[in-house]
């Protein structure tokens, strides 16, 4: 399969990136790793008139946790997330997504950024970025704004995202000493897209939970915030009824679809599960300390 | 429009001029002649068409060949570099890691990576490292074993020193 005939563009720095986005408007679409574009322009669900290729942009592949805040840039590959110390120690939930992306190769070259631009309901990273309250840093040449992972998401394959903007990094508040997270994903084979897929983060106070996060993948529109368990669970000493109750509503909150990977009573059923045991795992890695 | 490109190609230079819609996989086997890198599924699941871009396995369907450019690519056919099997293709051959053949250029290549990062891979890091590539024979024992058997002969051939196998 060809993609239908394009105009390419690569850029070595961001001001010319944002530049080019601007002049381009709707014509053009940003390239990063590629992994759900390129299918999609083969399949000729997308011919973009343009494509602005963002690889050869130094710096946008940053990772670096600093004054309260990981920042994580666009061009960050699913493979460099799977492999960081840092994230693996500080910030399970982020490091056993990664892992979990798709396949070993197609994360050799997929992107964070990419990825969440894609918006794909049943991708793994929105649920990561809502978990952890992220904050998404979104630039154009008038200026940068910032949305919160919770506001970026607009429907399937949908966000605020303008055609002029480029998302240059995602910002997470830092994990403190107590926290702990998970990423639970069902999936029918090795490699697929998430039938469930659930991440937690927590934040232990003093023994008590001082902010929990939670976010469903492929079971909604969007990526979902399980708002209503992440207010049961403030200020619980987390003991398992709390842990229940909370999974109880993380299902509630879900809106699946029935589909050929199971039923809706399925799908929040292991929802719900998954979110118990996700809580649990995540407890005992507050607990462990950082 | 051309796209001016240039590509180490196996160890040497090859400058081309390309449409930026050519994928990668098309470059290497309709521009390139090189047709040991196969197409199978075409929509980045089976990893028929890996290559090594940079050292770093890619589904070469899945890539253009502009972005290629000022990159180090490496196909199936350095592996034969030189004229002798390389290991992995002779522990391929000698666990029957094959039976149609159609997935082995990309299984060797995600192989060969892995075996680059990680010389005395379990049989776990095994799968997982594969599990990016599809054998639709479904003979996955045998190539496990294969990698397993390139792994041990790769290792023993690093600790044999320099000429001490020549004339013995």
């Amino acid at each position: 399969m060809l993609p239908a005939p394009f105009e390419y563009h690569a850029p070595h720095t961001t001001e010319e990136t944002l530049e080019l986005l601007d002049r381009l408007g709707d014509e053009g679409k940003v390239l990063a790793g590629g992994q759900s574009l390129i299918p999609l322009i083969k399949l000729r669900l997308a011919s973009p008139a343009h494509l602005v290729d963002v690889n050869r942009v130094p710096g946008l592949d940053v990772i670096e946790e600093r004054d309260g805040v990981l920042r994580i840039g666009t061009l960050f590959r699913h493979k460099s997330a799977e492999r960081s110390a840092l994230l693996a120690s500080r910030y399970p939930v982020i490091a056993e997504a990664a892992a979990q992306v798709a396949d070993p190769i197609v994360r050799n070259r997929g992107t964070v950024g990419g990825s969440l631009a894609h918006a794909d309901p049943a991708g793994d990273w929105g649920s990561v970025v809502l978990a952890l309250d992220a904050e998404l840093v979104l630039q154009s040449k008038s200026g940068r704004r910032t949305v919160k992972a919770r506001d970026f998401f607009s429907g399937p394959f949908s966000t605020v995202l303008q055609p002029n903007e480029l998302l240059t990094e995602v910002r997470i508040p830092a994990a403190g000493s107590r926290s702990g997270g998970a990423y639970l994903k069902l999936e029918r084979k090795v490699g697929d897209f998430a039938t469930v897929g659930v991440a937690v983060h927590l934040q232990m106070d003093d023994g008590k939970v001082r902010s929990a996060g939670i976010g469903l993948t492929a079971v909604g529109p969007q990526n979902l915030k399980a708002e209503q368990a992440e207010a049961a669970l403030r200020g619980q000493t987390l003991d398992d009824a709390a842990i229940e109750e909370a999974a109880s509503l993380a299902a509630a909150a879900a809106e699946p679809k029935a589909d050929q990977r199971g039923s809706v009573e399925y799908k929040r059923n292991v929802v719900r599960v998954f979110t118990e045991r996700g809580l649990k795992r995540a407890r005992e890695r507050a607990r462990g300390g950082a | 429009m051309g796209w001016p490109i240039s590509v180490t190609v196996n160890g040497e230079k090859v400058s081309a001029e390309v449409e930026p819609r050519l994928l990668l996989v098309h470059f290497i086997r309709e521009k390139l002649r090189l047709t040991g890198t196969h197409i199978g599924c075409d929509t980045t699941h089976c990893g028929a068409c890996t290559v090594l871009l940079d050292g770093v396995p890619v589904k070469s369907c899945t890539v253009l060949a502009v972005q290629a450019d000022e990159r180090q690519l490496t196909t199936v056919e350095a592996l034969h570099a030189g004229g002798a099997l390389h290991p992995i293709q002779a522990a391929f051959k000698q666990e029957h890691g094959l039976q149609c053949g159609f997935c082995t250029p990309g299984m060797m290549m995600s192989s060969f990576a892995l075996l680059a990062d990680n010389p005395d891979p379990t049989e776990e890091e095994i799968r997982w490292a594969l599990s990016g590539n599809i054998c639709r024979c479904t003979g996955y024992m045998n190539i496990v074993k294969a990698v397993r058997a390139a792994a041990v002969q790769m290792k023993e051939a690093a600790a044999v020193p320099a000429g001490a196998a020549v004339g013995s």
